[in-house]
């Protein structure tokens, strides 16, 4: 504590910006209050359980088949959405057609509609009666119900994290650099893969990491198209609130602490990946 | 590689922003376009260079048409402003893409690839750092890297446009000097785009002066200096004063007074006379310029005396020695001993 104390007048006696010890006192209680105290509620809670206990409750088959459900159909969401989503953003940053600023904002919308509202419009489309789900009924696919539901709620809401976050840097890559390949003798295929894309990638992991938290976190648009059949296309979030209306609290902070577990590793091997490949494609400094 | 230009006519959205343009560049000369922004010299180099197709006119590199080749076709070799380096790759990758990219058929092997943008490295200075990247380099140095990147496919022809706008003027001048050695040795036909006339002077064997989308002149920087062909010229390249004039019995006056300059082939009424600064002569004879000194600044080794001269405000710089006693003068008498008079615009 002294230590640290020690570096922070350290720290106020050299920094040139003032306000440090004001906005990093605020910042601190202020993520304390928001994210830190409710999460340790939660270990807290899920603690009370003793180790046993809790690994009993975590490997329960169904508790196990929700969260591969969950983690599975997230990552394959953020995935697909990273393929699209910069296909997206490259069509908004470098072409100029009629109706570009219109099709620019409605990107946004995922994050605005209520995710129940996307998820009932979705089911109604995708139902084997939908106007798309009828299309695949006749060779025996169904898309709503099933686990493929959820991967396209998940794709509907994760989409505009992917945009958002590739269309400035994008925007950013010259279009000289692009000559610059041309001249060099690259041919259009070349220059995507070779410049394009590897400049990109700090921010398709981003992108990605978002989807994938997001797709993750997902419950009001999945519960209605996800037809919820445990161990097939009962995920995890909806798993924690069937606990909870079993009055089984204790069982509902065991699902959420694993839960929490497993993104914040992937999350964190996620922003190491980024953190390196940053430094390695010479962004930052 | 011959370069050659003929009648190209360039519009952006129909803007005009060359209108027929022809130019002969020479096999393994160092030519500048030069001319101020919105001359056209940048199209002009991107239309060489494949970047842009003309309107109308065609390019020939040597006998073959290239005007419907692609860039990649063109086997040139461009080096931007910016630098345009692929900031995602070492030093050493950057200067082996245009190899490494090549289909199988021409690619060389990779031990060769390495070989030879080591040796690049090498003729750019800069061994030691193939393993950098861009960021971690000086603007100087990323210029050299995207000069050593352009060589390396051993293009016909090199393309600059720009290279040194964005470097402080000590390293500009340097490269400058250094971009001659690099010409001097792998003797490739260069063309490079400059706004700045002392840059072209020095580092070209034949310059092009261009303005509004136009061919003003084209010649050697002695020829361009000492005879320019328009008053265009004449005010673009190198200092100038310009003077109103009118031309009676084969002689210049200035306010009612002939100045002793003959004129002969000029036709008889009002014209415009130039002269640089450093060609007047101080004299005391009655066929002089006189006028009144309105300001005097020391420029290096010499005094800068702006006159005003034949009663209409019509202002003229002449530079003296610094030390000249004629400097502390309020009146002064000169002539011009070049000078070159135009017709009046």
């Amino acid at each position: 504590m002294s230590a640290a104390a020690s570096a922070l007048s350290r720290s106020r006696k050299r920094n040139v910006i003032p306000g440090f010890g004001l906005t990093l006192g605020f910042t601190l209680t202020y993520f304390s209050l928001i994210i830190l105290i409710p999460l340790l509620a939660l270990a807290i809670r899920s603690a009370g359980l003793g180790f046993d206990g809790f690994w009993k409750a975590a490997t329960d088959p169904r508790v196990l088949g929700s969260l591969r459900v969950s983690f599975v159909t997230a990552l394959i969401a953020a995935g697909v959405n990273v393929v699209f989503g910069t296909l997206i953003a490259w069509v908004l940053v470098r072409y100029r057609f009629p109706g570009r600023r219109i099709f620019d904002a409605i990107i946004d919308l995922p994050f605005a509609l209520p995710t129940a509202v996307a998820g009932i419009a979705l089911t109604a489309i995708y139902a084997p009666n939908g106007t798309i789900g009828a299309l695949f009924a006749p060779f025996g696919i169904r898309i709503a119900y099933t686990p493929i539901g959820i991967v396209i709620a998940m794709i509907f809401i994760g989409l505009p994290f992917v945009v958002r976050t590739i269309q400035p840097i994008l925007e950013e890559v010259s279009h000289e650099v692009e000559e610059a390949s041309a001249t060099l003798g690259a041919t259009r295929f070349q220059t995507i893969t070779r410049v394009i894309l590897p400049s990109l990638t700090p921010a398709i992991l981003t992108g990605f990491a978002l989807a994938f938290a997001r797709g993750v976190g997902e419950y009001g648009s999945i519960i209605f198209i996800a037809g919820n059949i445990p161990f097939v296309s009962e995920i995890a979030p909806l798993l924690i609130y069937i606990r909870l209306q079993e009055f089984n609290y204790v069982g509902a902070t065991v699902i959420a602490s694993v839960m929490l577990l497993i993104s914040f590793a992937l999350l964190f091997a996620i922003n190491l990946i980024q953190a390196w490949s940053r430094r390695r494609y010479g962004y930052g400094d | 590689m011959e370069v050659r230009v003929a009648n190209v006519r360039k519009e952006f959205d129909r803007f005009p922003a060359l209108h027929d343009v022809s130019l002969d560049i020479r096999s393994g000369e160092l030519i500048a376009l030069l001319g101020p922004s919105g001359s056209g010299k940048t199209t002009l180099l991107r239309l060489i260079a494949g970047l842009e197709m003309p309107t109308a006119g065609k390019i020939f590199f040597g006998d073959t048409d290239a005007s419907e080749k692609t860039v990649q076709e063109r086997n040139i070799g461009f080096v931007f402003q910016h630098y345009a380096l692929f900031r995602h790759m070492t030093i050493l990758e950057n200067i082996s893409f245009g190899l490494k990219v090549r289909p199988r058929s021409t690619r060389p092997p990779a031990g060769e690839i390495r070989r030879r943008a080591m040796e690049l490295l090498d003729l750019v200075q800069l061994s030691g750092l193939e393993k950098r990247y861009p960021n971690q380099l000086s603007g100087g140095q990323r210029q050299r890297v995207a000069l050593a990147r352009a060589l390396a496919i051993e293009p016909g022809v090199l393309l600059l446009d720009e290279p040194f706008g964005a470097l402080d003027a000590q390293v500009r001048r340097e490269l400058r000097k250094w971009l001659r050695e690099i010409h001097d040795r792998t003797g490739h036909t260069t063309v490079f785009v400059t706004h700045d006339q002392e840059e072209a002077l020095e580092l070209s064997d034949r310059l092009c002066v261009m303005s509004q989308g136009k061919i003003e002149q084209v010649g050697s920087p002695d020829e361009v200096y000492d005879h320019p062909t328009s008053p265009f010229v004449f005010g673009f390249i190198g200092d100038s004063s310009e003077l109103p004039v009118t031309i009676e019995n084969g002689e210049v006056w200035v306010g009612g007074r002939a100045i002793g300059i003959p004129a002969h082939d000029t036709p008889t009424g009002p014209a415009r006379l130039y002269f640089r600064p450093h060609d007047a002569d101080l004299i005391e004879a009655d066929a002089s310029m006189a006028g009144v000194v309105t300001a005097s600044r020391r420029v290096g080794g010499t005094r800068r005396v702006e006159l005003e001269v034949g009663g209409d405000g019509h202002k003229v710089e002449i530079d003296l020695p610094f030390d000249h006693p004629a400097g502390e003068k309020t009146r002064l008498s000169f002539r011009p001993k070049r000078w070159k008079l135009f017709p009046a615009a």
